[in-house]
C-alpha cells in the first residue's frame, strides 16, 4: 500500500536525532511489548509479514506520532483479535471472557534461547527457475498494490542492474494476506543514485534494494 | 467537534491511550488466559538487554580484521561465518556482510519499517527506526552522514543498503591506523554500533568517537 511507512526519499522529517548511550529499552512497558509480540509470535498464527502490514494499516497521522513499540502494541491487539486468541471485548475490559477457548502450552522460558537462536528463516528449499541473473539489467515494475509489499515506491519504475541472487524466499505480498508463501527468488538490486534521484544525487552513489522475481521485469 | 469527541472517533484504539496502561493490562490479560508465561517474558527481555548487543557484531569485525581467511568465508557466506562465533538467529537468519574500503562506503537502513540485524547488533536505536532517518539515507546518504559528522570525499563511493528482504546487513568498517600490534578482543573493542551500520568511521585508539 502506498502508506506513510514507505518513506523512502520523503522530505521534511527534521534532523535525525542522536542519543548518546541510549538503553535498549526506554521504559518497561517497551521492554514487556517487545517481548509480548515475540511471546505471541510463537504461537504461529501470523508471519511477520502480517505484522508488518498490521503496522502499515495505523493510520498515517498516528503512524507518524507513534513511537516504535506503541505501533507494535497496536499491531499486535489487533493481529490477536484477527487471530481469534482473544476477542475485542477482552482486550477493552483486560479481562478473559467466560468461555475463553484455552490453547495451550505457552512460550516457556526454556524454549526462550532456542528460539531466539533459531529465529524465523525465509528462504524456502524449493524449485524456482530465477526469472533473471546477476549483471542483467532489470527494471522494478509501475505497481501500486493496495495491500502489503516490499517494492517501495522510490524504485518502481526504475532501471537497475542485478547484483546478486539471494535464492528463493518467502514472497511477503501474499504471505501478509495469508495467500500462500509464492516462493521465489529474491535478488538485491543496484540502482544509481541518479537513475532514483536525478542530476542531485552524487555521480557514483548507488541504493541496493532486495526485490523479488514478481517486482521485476527484463529492462 | 470538541477535543473530548475526537478522541472517541479512534474506534480501533479500543485501549486505554498511555501505552504503559495498555501493555500492563494486555500482558494481564494474556497471562490469566496461559497465553504468555511471565517468565518467558522475563527472559526475552534479559537476552536483548544483557546478551544480543554491539559486542557480537564488534567480535565478528574483529575476527575479520585478525584473521584473512575468516574475512574470505564472512563476505562470501556471513550466516556460516558469523555461526562461527556463536551467532545467529532472530533477526540474524539471512546475513550479508560489506566491505567498507577507501573507495567504497557503505550504509544500512530500512526505508519501510525497521529491519536491523539483531543477532548481531542487539535492537536498533530510536534514531535508526525514525522518519529522518529512513526517508533521507536514501535519497541524500551525504546529508545523513554529514549529520553524524562525517564528510566523505566526492570519489568515494556511498552505496545505500535498503532492508526491504529478510536479508540483514552488517557493515565491516575499515581498520583504523595503529591497531597493528592489538589482539582481537582489544580490536573488538574498538568496534562501535555506528560504524557496523555505516553512520561513522572508527577512529585510531585515543582518538575518542561516539557509540
Amino acid at each position: 500500500m502506498n502508506g506513510v511507512h514507505d518513506m523512502g526519499g520523503m522530505h521534511g522529517m527534521g534532523p535525525i536525532q542522536y542519543e548518546k548511550n541510549e538503553p535498549v529499552f526506554h521504559a518497561r512497558w517497551e521492554a514487556r511489548t517487545f517481548a509480548l509480540l515475540f511471546a505471541m509470535g510463537s504461537w504461529g498464527k501470523w508471519p511477520l509479514d502480517a505484522l508488518r502490514h498490521q503496522i502499515e494499516l495505523i493510520p498515517p497521522a498516528e503512524y507518524l506520532r507513534m513511537s516504535y513499540y506503541e505501533k507494535w502494541i497496536t499491531a499486535l491487539a489487533e493481529l490477536m483479535v484477527k487471530a481469534g486468541l482473544v476477542t475485542r471485548a477482552e482486550v477493552e475490559s483486560g479481562k478473559p471472557a467466560l468461555a475463553s477457548p484455552q490453547l495451550s502450552p505457552a512460550l516457556s522460558v526454556e524454549q526462550v534461547p532456542q528460539m531466539v537462536a533459531t529465529g524465523g528463516p525465509t528462504n524456502r528449499d524449493v524449485p524456482a527457475a530465477p526469472r533473471f541473473r546477476t549483471g542483467q539489467r532489470v527494471r522494478a515494475r509501475n505497481i501500486h498494490p493496495v495491500g502489503h509489499t516490499r517494492l517501495p515506491r522510490y524504485a518502481r519504475g526504475k532501471l537497475g542492474t542485478l547484483a546478486r541472487d539471494y535464492g528463493v524466499f518467502v514472497f511477503p505480498d501474499t504471505s501478509a494476506h495469508d495467500l500462500g508463501e509464492q516462493p521465489q527468488h529474491l535478488y538485491s538490486v543496484r540502482f544509481d543514485a541518479r537513475e532514483l534521484w536525478g542530476e542531485q544525487a552524487a555521480p557514483h552513489d548507488a541504493v541496493y534494494v532486495d526485490l523479488w522475481d514478481d517486482y521485476l521485469e527484463p529492462a | 467537534m470538541s477535543a473530548h469527541d475526537h478522541d472517541h472517533d479512534h474506534a480501533h484504539q479500543a485501549v486505554p491511550s498511555d501505552p504503559a496502561l495498555r501493555v500492563k493490562a494486555l500482558e494481564s490479560l494474556l497471562v490469566e488466559k496461559k497465553l504468555v508465561d511471565r517468565a518467558a517474558l522475563d527472559a526475552l527481555i534479559d537476552t536483548y538487554e544483557h546478551k544480543v548487543g554491539p559486542r557480537n557484531g564488534a567480535r565478528v569485525v574483529a575476527r575479520a580484521w585478525a584473521n584473512p581467511a575468516y574475512k574470505q568465508r564472512l563476505l562470501a557466506d556471513a550466516d556460516a561465518a558469523i555461526a562461527e562465533l556463536g551467532y545467529g538467529g532472530l533477526q540474524g537468519e539471512h546475513m550479508v556482510v560489506v566491505e567498507n574500503t577507501p573507495r567504497v562506503h557503505n550504509l544500512v537502513v530500512c526505508t519501510l519499517c525497521s529491519c536491523y540485524p539483531w543477532a548481531v547488533l542487539g535492537l536498533p536505536p530510536v534514531w535508526y527506526k525514525s522518519a529522518p532517518y529512513r526517508s533521507r539515507s536514501v535519497i541524500d546518504p551525504r546529508g545523513v552522514l554529514r549529520e553524524f559528522g562525517l564528510n566523505l570525499p566526492p570519489q568515494v563511493e556511498v552505496r545505500v543498503w535498503d532492508s526491504t528482504a529478510e536479508v540483514r546487513y552488517l557493515v565491516l568498517p575499515e581498520r583504523p591506523s595503529g591497531t597493528e600490534h592489538l589482539s582481537e578482543e582489544a580490536l573488538a573493542a574498538l568496534v562501535t554500533r555506528d560504524s557496523m551500520i555505516g553512520v561513522a568511521k572508527l577512529t585510531p585508539p585515543g582518538q575518542g568517537g561516539r557509540s
